[in-house]
């Protein structure tokens, strides 16, 4: 995602990672995420680059005040490639729990907006727990 | 020779944490090289959400804080 271009010396940011998977719900999850990151609920990241292990990514997601994770279904990729590089503590959505079908669910703003709430109500509870 | 470099636009932290690694690699009697990164495209090519970070043979090894001489030392020494 594009950054804003100033002094990057700021409190440390929320970041939200999707697994933007092949599947109807994997596309929900990164829509959802690219909304939040838009209406500046956090810092969409990339994934990918947890997963291939890019030394600034994982430095800095190591350092963020909160990290969401954003997965389309069960299989968790974006919840399992956090905790292979060792992240912990972070909070974790699933669309497939909120009643969306994996292979079934044609996207919609409406859908999208239900995983975007859902991601916020995470992302509160977690504030009311204090940092990671 | 260690290539170190401090990725920031030139705040206080940037400054501090330019010296700290000055000061670990000197406790280590490194031979090294030292460079300030304060463009923002290059600073967000290596990757980071947040500064200062210090980066050694470029391999980003902290990001968004400040490590202590004693940390950088480790570091360094890996």
């Amino acid at each position: 995602m594009q950054q804003e271009d100033s002094c990057l010396c700021r409190p440390a940011p929320t970041l939200i990672f999707a697994c933007s998977g092949a599947a109807d719900t994997g596309e929900i999850a990164d829509r959802a995420a690219r909304r939040l990151h838009a209406e500046r609920a956090g810092v969409m990241y990339c994934l990918a680059g947890i997963g291939g292990r890019v030394s600034g990514i994982v430095k800095s997601t190591e350092a963020a005040a909160r990290v969401l994770a954003i997965d389309g279904c069960q299989l968790d990729c974006a919840r399992r490639t956090l905790e292979l590089a060792g992240m912990t503590g972070f909070g974790h959505l699933r669309v497939t729990d909120l009643g969306l079908i994996k292979g079934k669910t044609d996207i919609t703003p409406e859908r999208i907006q239900q995983v975007v709430d859902s991601a916020r109500a995470v992302l509160n509870d977690e504030q009311k727990e204090g940092p990671r | 020779m260690k290539k170190i470099e401090i990725l920031g636009t030139g705040c206080p932290k940037c400054l501090k944490l330019a010296d700290n690694a000055r000061g670990a690699a000197e406790a280590l009697k490194l031979q090294y090289e030292l460079r300030k990164v304060t463009d923002i495209q290059e600073i967000m090519s290596f990757g980071v959400m947040m500064t200062p970070a210090l980066v050694v043979d470029g391999i980003v090894k902290a990001a968004g804080k400040v490590p202590s001489v004693e940390d950088i030392k480790k570091i360094l020494a890996e």
